[in-house]
């Protein structure tokens, strides 16, 4: 029994370093993300103490970006709702995706590990799931870390004021796309998802033109999961 | 002290913003709990983690202009050769800081 339980805590702690030194690349992009929001925040005048609030209370980068954005009084409560619930529809899209991840495992580890669930810890852990498979565990291990980095970046950018000041000068908000190409690159499972990915792109690129926020990665998301979807419906029912 | 910590309505703003980013993050989860196993849902649950990417990525991507465009070919071509994160995305990084550089 205890030795059953040592080997579970050991599987645990081994899955969560896992996770935590697969997502490094991600963390350190993160850093530097994190400190161009830091900066920008500082010139929006939101203390530590807000940007804290929203670090370790929401964990989400790009809708702190929109909610420093509206940082000032008279601050509206329902309209950041209203930015925030646009910005992270997509989570209820990543939230879906990893069940086959949680497959098994109780309520309450569901509803805590789900909190630290960011695109770049998702996109690892996913991309891990499909060639090795993996646990909640790893995913968790990485939220911890991207939540230390993320913290470390936002909150060493908001003291010091003008850590980066021009961050595109040095390209580095160019990190996260590169790191995120090559997941997606990991992520394809051959000739049946040219369609639906294609699908995706266009779609993405056409919403993000005409319309607010992050509707774009939503609208792209699940019109291309949809062509997959319909494809396999007409060859069921052409059998 | 307090009253400099936070401006007015920002407490509850960022409350309430973490209540409906949790829900989304927990709530997804829930509902894939209850939908099919197969078929043509299970089909486009499978398909949604590349097409999400696609679509976070490729807009990103065109929007950092054909620097951009090309810092991607390259790291696609370095993840494919090496299946280094960190390494793809440096040299993704470095591509297009030259680039910019000499445009």
């Amino acid at each position: 029994m205890s030795e059953s339980k040592s080997i579970r805590n050991t599987t645990i702690s081994t899955s969560m370093y896992r996770g935590a030194v697969a997502n490094i690349p991600l963390a350190v992009s993160a850093v530097t993300y994190g400190g161009v929001l830091g900066v920008l925040s500082a010139q929006k005048g939101v203390t530590w103490a807000e940007m804290s609030a929203m670090n370790v209370l929401m964990f989400a980068g790009s809708a702190q970006f929109v909610m420093v954005d509206m940082w000032q009084e008279p601050l509206s409560v329902l309209a950041v709702a209203m930015a925030v619930f646009i910005v992270n529809l997509r989570y209820l899209l990543i939230g879906a995706s990893l069940q086959p991840v949680f497959a098994g495992h109780s309520l309450w580890r569901k509803a805590l590990f789900m909190h630290l669930v960011a695109d770049e810890n998702w996109a690892v852990t996913i991309t891990e799931h499909r060639k090795n498979g993996t646990n909640p565990y790893f995913l968790f291990g990485g939220g911890l870390l991207l939540l230390c980095a993320w913290s470390c970046g936002t909150l060493g950018g908001n003291l010091l004021g003008s850590f980066i000041s021009q961050p595109e000068k040095y390209a580095l908000d160019f990190a996260f796309v590169a790191v995120f190409a090559a997941l997606s690159l990991s992520l394809w499972r051959g000739r049946g998802d040219a369609l639906p990915w294609a699908s995706a792109i266009v779609l993405a690129l056409v919403s993000e033109k005409f319309l607010p926020g992050k509707w774009y990665i939503v609208i792209g998301g699940v019109g291309g999961a949809l062509v997959a979807g319909a494809i396999e419906y007409l060859r069921l029912k052409k059998r | 002290m307090s009253a400099n910590l936070f401006i007015e309505n920002g407490p509850a703003a960022i409350i309430v913003a973490s209540l409906i980013t949790y829900c989304f993050r927990f709530g997804g989860l829930l509902l894939a709990d209850r939908l099919p196993r197969t078929g043509p849902l299970r089909i486009f649950l499978d398909a949604l983690p590349g097409t999400i990417l696609v679509s976070l990525v490729v807009p990103s991507a065109v929007h950092s202009g054909w620097q951009g465009v090309v810092g991607v070919v390259a790291c696609l071509a370095v993840y494919m050769g090496t299946r280094r994160l960190l390494l793809t995305m440096f040299s993704g990084v470095l591509t297009v800081y030259l680039l910019r550089l000499v445009s």
